[in-house]
């Protein structure tokens, strides 16, 4: 039905099973998108959110769909910038899952701010000194130029690089990508960052604030850091599922233990910065203020120590080991428990300098406040997930998106 | 910084051994400000109170007990060295909350803001408040509405602003009838004067003939043990809240009892005692 769509060479499901997919996944979307509505009609009241909980599941989407899709700056960096050759074979894919990524978390902004018709201000009405500021202006021209970034890939697809124009368009995009690549570098380097900047400049709450390098808390950087030492993790990742589902293998293995291995050494590096980071606010910052590292994980039903055990050693040591080393980077199994772990892990981190600043009580009569997201919260945190699914699909579908995918599924021929 | 000899430093004292918790205060606030209802205030962290009063104990058991009522308005931060960069005005993305550096007040612009509820997330005295619904009063009482304030809409925060709107009506008084300044008695908030156990007063830091200023004795000076800290008061009874922080606020507490005192702010194990008669650098002259 679809097959003029379709890459040439490639083998694709019949459309009927590929539309009753998408409608599945489309229907969960289709709720998300009236909890949307909802927020956006009747207000922020549909929420569970309250005057303690002004940072709530969303903001922790948001963090951490971004932080995940830091996939694509990192990779495009290495591919365009360091010249790392191999990583053609899985940009595009990175690209997409980035393009995802912000995408949703641009329209997560847009659901979790209280006049979304006045969201323009923060550009109008800019203050300089805002953390949050250098995030809208970073993360609407990074937005931009991911899309710039995904244009020739759609224009490869079959029937619109029939058109000569789009061809030539499609390659000549593609001759000055580098310029793009650096460019979003760029400008993720600062919109990670200060979301990173976001909490730690909070000098009113000890568990976020942290002392920096002239204005920039020292979250600034480990979210750079982090971005881009997880986010291969979750390109990785996705991929996987994508062949798991697709049933072929689509990226070579020489190309997934490189990724892996770039993203072992940036784990491993970001994370003894971020032990110190821990360390050092935990014996310094915290005491200097008044607090015992204690306060921050008892008294209290849900945050212990343990959260501290999962995101630095199980998710943060653990996966970055299994990727440095070449047999447990090299097993299927073991990088992909590696790969699962370092997604868990940023999210994880995302969450603990969102919700749970938050929930820690300062003032010493104070006391800590836990929160569950209303079902309108989930159902809007949850159509991001069924709308990056039905454009991978689409985009798997009918544009070239792993150039290794027609060398690596020849047709078996019987000796 | 900016330096204005002449500028204002709107402040307030609260004696909490005065303090009967009897919330005439935030009641007369509510009123003042317009602040709205919601159909259910049985949910308390989403209801809006300006003016909050806690109910602190020492945690002893009876005959032991002791309580005390601590009334929360916004503390009008001045921010770390008070240059003005208050916890909320730094982060807000739009300019929607402002520092005054003529009054020391921190404002909020209901029409700029467009509520990221960052400035909520960034003050630790949970003194800032979101609009979750429509602004509603019970039928008939719409009438009642104050002329001089403008009720928020939905989605956006909300405060205390030491009640502007009176300040401004204080000020075009004098300038009708010619005057420079405005006296201590014509700038009181709601809360001030409401308050049947005259706990709060009210008035110019900077002022030596105000009140407030007589019972806080603020020392301009950095505190020698914290250099984020400035116009700690030389009164040994009077403290403000998460001082350590950096905060400077603007409100000062005042109580006889230790206890009291030590509550309105975090101490490790046996800090209390080196600290507790440290009053800034007076105490070091």
């Amino acid at each position: 039905m679809d097959s003029a769509l379709i890459p040439e060479g490639a083998d694709r499901c019949s459309f009927p099973k590929f539309a009753i997919g998408i409608s599945i996944v489309g229907a969960v979307a289709l709720w998300g998108v009236y909890a949307m509505f909802l927020c956006w009609f009747k207000g922020l009241n549909q929420t569970n959110m309250n005057d303690y909980y002004g940072f709530a599941l969303w903001i922790w989407a948001d963090l951490a769909v971004i932080a995940v899709g830091g996939g694509a700056f990192f990779t495009g960096l290495l591919k365009y910038i360091f010249k790392v050759d191999e990583l053609k074979n899985i940009i595009n894919f990175a690209v997409i899952i980035g393009f995802i990524c912000y995408s949703s978390a641009l329209l997560i902004l847009a659901i979790d701010i209280g006049q979304p018709l006045r969201g323009w201000f923060i550009f109008w009405h800019a203050n300089v000194h805002s953390m949050l500021t250098e995030v809208a202006f970073c993360l609407s021209c990074y937005f931009a130029v991911l899309t710039i970034e995904f244009i020739p890939n759609i224009l490869e697809n079959r029937q619109a690089n029939k058109v000569p124009f789009f061809h030539h368009l499609a390659h000549n995009m593609h001759g000055v990508m580098a310029i793009f690549a650096a460019t979003g570098a760029f400008l993720s380097f600062f919109h990670q960052g200060s979301l990173g900047g976001v909490a730690g400049v909070m000098y009113g709450r000890p568990f976020a604030v942290r002392e920096g390098l002239l204005i920039w808390p020292w979250t600034f950087f480990l979210f750079t850091w982090s971005a881009a030492a997880f986010g291969p993790c979750f390109t990785l990742m996705v991929t996987k599922i994508t062949e798991v589902i697709t049933g072929k293998k689509l990226v070579k293995d020489n190309v997934v233990h490189l990724l892996a291995k770039i993203s072992g050494w940036m784990i491993t590096t970001y994370i003894i910065a971020k032990i110190i980071d821990t360390i050092y606010w935990a014996m310094v910052t915290a005491p200097s203020l008044g607090f015992k590292m204690s306060h921050f994980y008892t008294n209290n039903s849900f945050y212990g120590y343990w959260i501290l055990v999962t995101e630095i050693v199980i998710c943060g040591v653990l996966p970055g080991f299994l990727l440095l080393n070449k047999s447990t980077r090299e097993n299927p199994t073991t990088r992909l428990i590696a790969i699962v772990l370092g997604v868990i892990g940023v999210c994880l981190n995302r969450w603990v300098m969102v919700l749970q600043i938050m929930a820690v009580p300062v003032m010493s009569f104070d006391t800590w406040a836990l929160y569950i997201p209303s079902w309108q919260e989930v159902a809007t945190t949850v159509l991001p997930v069924a709308y990056g699914i039905i454009l991978i699909a689409i985009t798997y579908r009918y544009l070239p998106v792993f150039p290794q995918e027609r060398e690596l599924n020849q047709p078996r021929v019987d000796q | 910084m900016i330096q204005d000899k002449k500028a204002h430093k709107f402040g307030m004292v609260i004696d909490l051994d005065k303090c009967t918790g009897c919330g005439s205060c935030m009641v007369s606030c509510m009123s003042e400000n317009n602040v709205p209802f919601k159909e259910d205030e049985s949910r308390k962290k989403d209801s809006i109170t300006w003016m909050r009063v806690y109910k602190l104990t020492n945690g002893k058991s009876f005959p032991d007990t002791q309580v005390v009522y601590m009334p929360r308005p916004c503390q009008h931060c001045s921010g770390k060295g008070g240059h003005g960069h208050s916890p909320c005005v730094s982060v807000c993305p739009a300019t929607a909350t402002d520092y005054g550096y003529d009054t020391g007040i921190v404002s909020q612009i209901y029409t700029r803001c467009f509520g990221c509820r960052y400035c909520m997330g960034a003050c630790p005295y949970h003194a800032r408040y979101f609009n979750w619904w429509d602004p509603k009063w019970p039928e008939g009482m719409e009438n009642y509405l104050s002329p001089n304030v403008s009720p928020r809409m939905r989605g956006v925060v909300e405060k205390c602003s030491f009640c502007y709107h009176r300040y401004q009506l204080a000020r075009e008084k004098a300038y009708g009838e010619g005057r420079d300044g405005i006296e201590e008695s014509e700038y009181q908030t709601a809360c001030t004067t409401a308050c049947p156990a005259g706990a709060i007063v009210f008035g110019d830091l900077n002022d030596p003939s105000h009140m407030v200023h007589q019972i806080v004795k603020p020392d301009p000076h950095p505190d020698p043990m914290n250099k984020y800290v400035v116009d700690k008061s030389r009164n040994p009874k009077v403290f403000r809240l998460l001082e350590r922080l950096g905060t400077n606020t603007k409100i000062y507490y005042l109580s006889e009892r230790e206890w009291v005192r030590k509550a309105g702010d975090n101490y490790l194990d046996g800090e209390w005692d080196k600290v507790k008669n440290h009053h800034g650098s007076s105490s070091h002259e």
